[in-house]
């Protein structure tokens, strides 16, 4: 009888490696290869430049709406330069950068971005889903693959992304829990960058972090910098480890900031401070993880011209790849494939009418 | 061969297809050591273990969001959400997802999961508990929607729809699970989906249902049989894909139709029927095609359900109705 505190199963850790002014927590500096560190730089200048690139197109026209991800490219590459190619990915919609680095191309983003089916298709050789559109609805997915992963033995992982706003919706809590029921091997990844369009953090959650929400459902959680991308890799890896060995689910929280607009459709200034920016800008991941590896000696200033030289040219090639695709794209009829493994008749005569409209000469059939 | 309730039938066709293919997968709330609350998957728990048979939390989402992971990932879950009336808590998973992963992927990753579901009146059941509302999934494109009538027809749909390579919504009548038996052979049987099945031949008028409705409709048929009227009975089987032609080829033969079934009337499934058939047997129509169907409300509380739901009398009224143009 009476009143006590109940213990709770373990407390939720921030983690900082490498802070904004460059500082480094050497003790907890994860042991990264020099070829994992040039590969995941060159990942977040890819994903840096490529996004800049696509606003440009945006404004230009040559693209239609997009989310920028500018910002979170530490969040995003820290965490999935761990998966193997067995593992599965269920992403968000604002992870261009991790998608990339887990081979979409950038050819088929553009695409996507430009109102191509073709822009969803997920290569054969890579077990990733397509973005998901509607918030936190992918997590469940990704709580199945886990789920058929155990069934069949595998020791693979499934990562997914979701934002700080998903963590209001059902299926992020239902997604959660299931995962910690049936101890599958998947790794939350909440890119909390702050903002859901116009709604700050604080009004999505009266919780002190996203992290802790882990604990009600009896898993771990960590709060991590998710602008320092050795904290991102370490609280990954150590999430992973656990995952394949059996011990089911994480939850990490990353801490960064949406630089950007959410969308190319969206004007921020109505609903946040160009102070609040520039304290995140200062914040901001790429620059911080160039100047450790300068200071490591694994960059050096003239790798840096070149590497941005390379990915200046890959982005260049990937958008004149993609240009002259989307001219030879489009056929009109191509919009009922792939609807049901078979076409059932009454869609079979609706592609009939259409194919007569185009025809005929229907000229507002064929446009757009 | 024995004979069987829809219960028994539908458990059946799950062992059958989870002895044979080691990627069923079921999930769902109470349906393991508890068997389900209709019991259609007794005794499975004990077969094939909690891994192939899995007790899932209290949440529709997680079902057939988990389900949809599964699919994509290559396995065959077949999900029960416990009552038709909870699976609007994963509504955006099917709409969203389920429906579309195939196209939005291009062929790369379909989703070959099964959502039995018990549906509509008659049983005296809870608030929530008795709605038919199969037109919410027959309106999306990318869902297929399945509605048996009897044990044996359940049970070779049941295996199509497992073995079908996009997702089947498969609605169960409750009114149907213990109200008879049928033979249902032991022997696989399957039943092609996106075909309905003529019950009854005829050439007065055609009679048209799914589902629980079936039963009074087959009644009214009977009935106009003893004054001489041979009305031909279609049970759809498949809501959608709709087997158009053999409505039409039947209806182009009889130029009368009643189309029956329990949902409400407005936007239901009576509402795409009778447009296939003015469509593809307009010149053919005797009379103005009649529904009988579920008023536009919420079926009420059960002590008044009787009223709701078409019966007998009601079908042979809007038979005759039409027979008389």
């Amino acid at each position: 009888m009476g009143r006590k505190p109940i213990e709770q199963p373990a407390p939720i850790d921030y983690l900082s490696i490498l802070d904004e002014h460059g500082n480094l927590d050497t003790a907890l500096e994860p042991s990264i290869t020099g070829d994992t560190h040039l590969k995941m730089f060159r990942a977040m200048l890819l994903g840096r430049r490529f996004d800049e690139r696509m606003l440009d197109l945006q404004r230009q026209g040559r693209i239609g709406t997009f989310p920028p991800i500018k910002g979170q490219e530490a969040a995003q590459i820290g965490s999935v330069a761990l998966l193997r190619d067995s593992d599965w990915f269920a992403p968000s919609f604002r992870e261009t950068a991790a998608e990339i680095m887990r081979g979409r191309s950038l050819e088929s983003i553009l695409l996507y971005f430009n109102g191509f089916n073709e822009g969803t298709v997920i290569p054969v050789s890579q077990k990733d889903l397509p973005l998901a559109v509607p918030v936190a609805s992918q997590i469940l997915h990704a709580v199945g693959l886990g789920l058929a992963a155990k069934y069949r033995r595998t020791d693979q992982v499934v990562m997914t992304f979701f934002g700080d706003g998903a963590t209001s919706q059902g299926d992020f809590h239902e997604g959660l829990n299931c995962a910690a029921v049936y101890q599958t091997p998947v790794i939350f990844v909440c890119q909390n960058n702050q903002w859901a369009i116009s709604v700050p953090l604080a009004k999505q959650t009266h919780s002190k972090t996203l992290a802790q929400k882990a604990l009600a459902y009896g898993m771990p959680g960590i709060q991590v910098d998710g602008n320092d991308i050795l904290a991102v890799y370490a609280a990954t890896a150590e999430a992973i480890t656990r995952a394949r060995s059996g011990g089911g689910p994480t939850l990490i929280e990353c801490v960064t900031y949406r630089i950007m607009m959410h969308t190319t459709s969206d004007d921020p200034k109505k609903y946040r401070s160009e102070e609040e920016v520039e304290l995140w800008r200062r914040r901001e991941p790429l620059i911080r993880y160039r100047n450790y590896l300068l200071k490591k000696e694994i960059l050096s200033e003239e790798s840096i011209i070149k590497l941005e030289a390379e990915v200046k040219e890959q982005i260049q090639a990937a958008v004149d790849r993609a240009e002259a695709l989307m001219k030879n794209l489009g056929a009109r009829l191509e919009m009922f494939d792939h609807l049901f493994a078979e076409l059932p008749p009454h869609l079979q005569r609706q592609k009939e009418a259409l194919a007569k409209e185009l025809a005929e000469g229907n000229k507002e059939a064929q446009h757009g | 061969m024995a004979k069987m309730t829809m219960v028994e039938a539908l458990n059946l066709a799950l062992r059958q297809e989870m002895q044979k293919d080691d990627s069923v997968i079921l999930l769902g709330q109470d349906i393991g050591p508890d068997g389900g609350v209709f019991r259609v998957t007794d005794g499975l728990f004990a077969e094939f273990g909690g891994e192939r048979v899995v007790d899932t939390p209290l949440a529709e989402s997680s079902i057939i969001g988990m389900s949809i992971g599964m699919a994509m990932y290559g396995l065959r879950p077949v999900c029960e959400i416990q009552f038709s009336g909870f699976a609007y808590q994963g509504f955006h998973q099917l709409e969203n997802h389920a429906a579309r992963m195939r196209w939005r992927s291009q062929g790369r990753l379909t989703v070959p999961m099964v959502m039995r579901a018990p549906y509509g009146g008659g049983v005296r059941a809870l608030e929530h508990h008795s709605e038919s509302r199969e037109a919410y999934w027959a309106h999306t494109p990318g869902l297929k929607v399945v509605i048996p009538s009897g044990p044996r027809n359940a049970r070779a749909l049941l295996v199509s729809a497992i073995r079908d390579p996009d997702p089947v919504i498969f609605y169960e009548a409750k009114a149907l699970y213990r109200a008879f038996r049928e033979e249902v052979p032991e022997a696989e049987e399957t039943l092609p989906i996106g075909r309905a099945n003529i019950v009854r031949p005829g050439k007065a008028l055609t009679m048209i249902s799914y589902g629980a409705m079936l039963r009074p409709t087959l009644e009214a048929a009977e009935e106009l049989h003893k004054d001489g009227v041979e009305a031909e009975v279609i049970d759809l089987l498949t809501l959608s894909p709709l087997d158009s032609d053999l409505l039409v080829a039947s209806v182009t033969k009889t130029g009368r139709a009643v189309i029956v079934h329990e949902a409400p009337q407005s936007f239901g499934a009576g509402a795409e029927i009778a447009t296939r058939l003015m469509e593809g047997a307009f010149y053919f129509l005797e009379a103005p095609i009649e529904r009988v169907t579920g008023f536009d409300l919420i079926i009420p509380y059960f002590s008044r359900e009787k009223s709701y739901l078409p019966g007998v009398q009601r079908i042979l009224a809007a038979a005759r109705r039409t027979l008389v143009g």
